[in-house]
């Protein structure tokens, strides 16, 4: 296993395309926080980026690799080593090398200009829904085995949970203003790894209008341990469900 | 001539002799003659002085009705056994100073207090420490008076279960300064007091509020700092009041306000900072407040102006990192909003005046859903509502036209 981990992470750095991601985000999070003269701003321009941006390599990125090297891993398949543990490699290794690229290129201008609580929730959040994606991403692959509609399918996916989600909630948060649905809109935003990372790090940066009204709601959820462990636990589901459906898939698969 | 000097000096001076010697200082304490403050308060004759010497002195109610000085060597302790009414003022010119004044009686009804003063003028109050008591400081009807550098704690459960610190009913020219306040329900209440200064006092804490006044004209308010009371400042159908220098922090809830301004007219405030409460300022049916120079910052909404308030001038404000700037519940806005410094104008100055070129609208458009639909908070900052903001900042339509800054300063300015 870690041999082909090892070599998907050599392959990845070969393509350099992880090395201009991990530069990129280095560049842009060194930017942000020179241009705002505050660490707490520069965490809320970050998290636009990084609600944006991460999961949209990420999945992409992904999708392309893996099809990319359908080949390699029909190889594999034909070595005598258990599909479980390739699929799990290529995961690794994808997962692992985009995480890293996120830590060092966000999480070295945090520690320097923002080592604060509501740095450190951001820098998890990226890393947790980089792995979310990635793993996303496998799903997408190993169910469609013609490349363009699998990279269309995981653009689309994408924009679902960046967009379109939201647009969904917005709808339903005014067509049912009237009735007491604050507890089962917190239950639907669980359905979005985005949304979940984005609350998190509202309750930090935003800590003062959270106060209000529905920041009661939000912190008789978020605030006890119950709550946080909940969104814990919904955010690894969300890293280990899709995970599973395509190494289970892919068990079985012919290729 | 001379001689005529002389006789005249020769009085003056018997006379001022005479009156010293009638001014009398009375010692109680254990070690004394004299055992209780009762019995000396008996003793004395208008402008002696009492010294109460350290000990714990349980004599139920003292009630003074002669002019006289008390003061407390030692930090002697006055028990009120949670029955009484340890301190009841009822002659003008009394000090009372250096005492531990505790656990008071408690009774919504009575009202009782550490110190409570009854109509009567030129009281002061000064360096006593006030612990668990129901109500700390009370003065009713009293004019100049005094209360200066007191320490008052309590510790309520709820609202009901506890008085004010400083509670003054229909009173005027007082002067309250240098006191900490934490644990009471309403830190400072002041209700038909007029011309009055309270300076650099403390309200941390409280149930309810940190300053609460109403009806109570041409105040001034100076340098004093409101932390994490239950519901912020709140003050209420007042003209001609003046607050500078105070601190607002840290007032957190729905209902929590920094400083809650409901029907206050012909007011200034000036050079305050609010930092990191909900709402910072809630004004509701405010006439021609003049805001300028305050600090706001890392607050969730820096400015509820309701659309009922009318006349009222922000200029030169610091607006710096609050999730909403500015809130209202209307399009119409007849208030002027002018030179201020807002850390979200993403404007331009091309002829360096240090002014931008384009106005600035600090109300969004998701801040107006909020209002609305609380739960949208939800959704804040998400992708979606970046893109409704900014659609909105191009072509406002829900957003109120008028409410905008033409003049918005590049630069923060000293506050």
């Amino acid at each position: 296993m870690n041999k082909i981990m090892k070599y998907v992470i050599a392959d990845l750095l070969r393509s350099r395309a992880v090395l201009v991601y991990a530069v990129v985000l280095l560049v842009l999070s060194f930017s942000v926080f020179n241009i705002e003269d505050n660490a707490d701003k520069g965490v809320i321009s970050l998290l636009n980026i990084m609600l944006f941006v991460v999961p949209l390599v990420s999945i992409v990125f992904s999708t392309v690799y893996l099809y990319n090297s359908a080949e390699f891993i029909e190889l594999l398949v034909s070595q005598p080593l258990k599909r479980g543990m390739i699929w799990m490699s290529v995961f690794a290794g994808l997962a692992g090398a985009l995480g890293l690229a996120f830590l060092i290129g966000v999480g070295i201008p945090i520690v320097l200009y923002a080592f604060t609580v509501s740095g450190m929730v951001l820098l998890a959040c990226g890393v947790l829904l980089s792995l979310v994606f990635v793993s996303i991403a496998m799903w997408a692959a190993v169910r469609i085995r013609d490349k363009a509609k699998g990279i269309g399918l995981s653009m689309l996916l994408w924009l679902y949970f960046a967009l379109l989600f939201d647009a969904l909630v917005l709808f339903i948060l005014f067509q049912f203003s009237d009735y007491p649905i604050e507890n089962g809109m917190i239950a639907v935003s669980m359905l979005n790894p985005i949304d979940i990372s984005r609350i998190l790090i509202l309750l930090q940066v935003d800590l003062s209008a959270m106060m209000g009204y529905t920041g009661a709601v939000f912190r008789n959820f978020f605030g006890t341990g119950w709550g946080m462990a909940i969104t814990g636990v919904v955010l690894l589901l969300w890293l280990v469900a899709p995970m599973w459906f395509s190494l289970r898939f892919f068990d079985r698969r012919d290729l | 001539m001379t001689r005529y000097f002389y006789v005249v000096f020769c009085v003056f001076v018997c006379l001022a002799v005479s009156g010293m010697s009638y001014a009398a200082t009375i010692q109680v304490g254990a070690s004394y003659h004299i055992k209780s403050i009762n019995h000396a308060l008996g003793l004395v004759a208008d402008g002696d002085t009492i010294r109460v010497h350290a000990g714990v002195y349980r004599e139920g109610n003292i009630a003074i009705r002669k002019r006289v000085v008390l003061i407390g060597v030692g930090n002697p302790v006055i028990d009120g056994e949670k029955q009484h009414e340890p301190f009841s003022v009822f002659a003008p010119n009394v000090t009372i100073r250096g005492f531990t004044i505790k656990a008071s009686g408690r009774s919504s009804i009575r009202d009782i207090a550490a110190i409570k003063i009854y109509d009567t003028r030129h009281a002061t109050i000064a360096d006593n420490i006030l612990d668990d008591n129901f109500f700390g400081i009370y003065m009713q009807n009293a004019k100049q008076c005094t209360v200066r550098n007191n320490q008052l704690t309590a510790y309520g459960e709820t609202e009901q279960l506890t008085g004010n610190g400083i509670h003054s009913w229909k009173s005027d020219s007082l002067y309250i300064a240098g006191n900490t306040i934490v644990g009471h329900r309403d830190g400072i209440y002041l209700e038909f007091v007029t011309r009055t200064e309270v300076r650099d006092n403390h309200a941390l804490h409280n149930r309810r509020y940190g300053l609460h006044f109403m009806f109570s004209h041409d105040n001034g308010y100076y340098a004093n700092t409101f932390t994490g009371n239950g519901a912020g400042v709140a003050v209420m159908y007042t003209k001609h009041v003046r607050m500078a220098h105070n601190t607002f922090n840290e007032n957190w809830g729905d209902a929590a306000y920094g400083l809650l301004l409901k029907d206050i007219t012909d007011s200034h405030i000036e050079h305050n900072v609010f930092s990191r409460n909900t709402t910072a300022i809630l004004m509701e049916g405010s006439n021609r407040v003049q805001m300028q120079r305050n600090q706001f910052e890392g607050n969730g909404w820096a400015l509820k102006m309701q659309a009922s308030c009318m006349d009222n001038v922000v200029t030169e404000n610091n607006f710096v990192q609050n999730t909403f700037d500015v809130a209202t519940n209307g399009s119409l806005v007849l208030n002027t909003f002018a030179r201020n410094y807002w850390d979200k104008y993403e404007g331009y100055d091309l002829d360096k005046d240090h002014e931008g070129d384009v106005p600035f609208r600090p109300v969004s458009l998701y801040s107006m859903v909020v209002e609305k639909f609380p739960m949208a908070m939800l959704l804040f900052r998400s992708f979606i509502v970046m893109l409704l903001d900014r659609t909105e900042r191009v072509i406002p339509s829900l957003t109120p036209e008028n409410l905008k800054d033409d003049f918005p300063l590049m630069k923060p300015i000293d506050v």
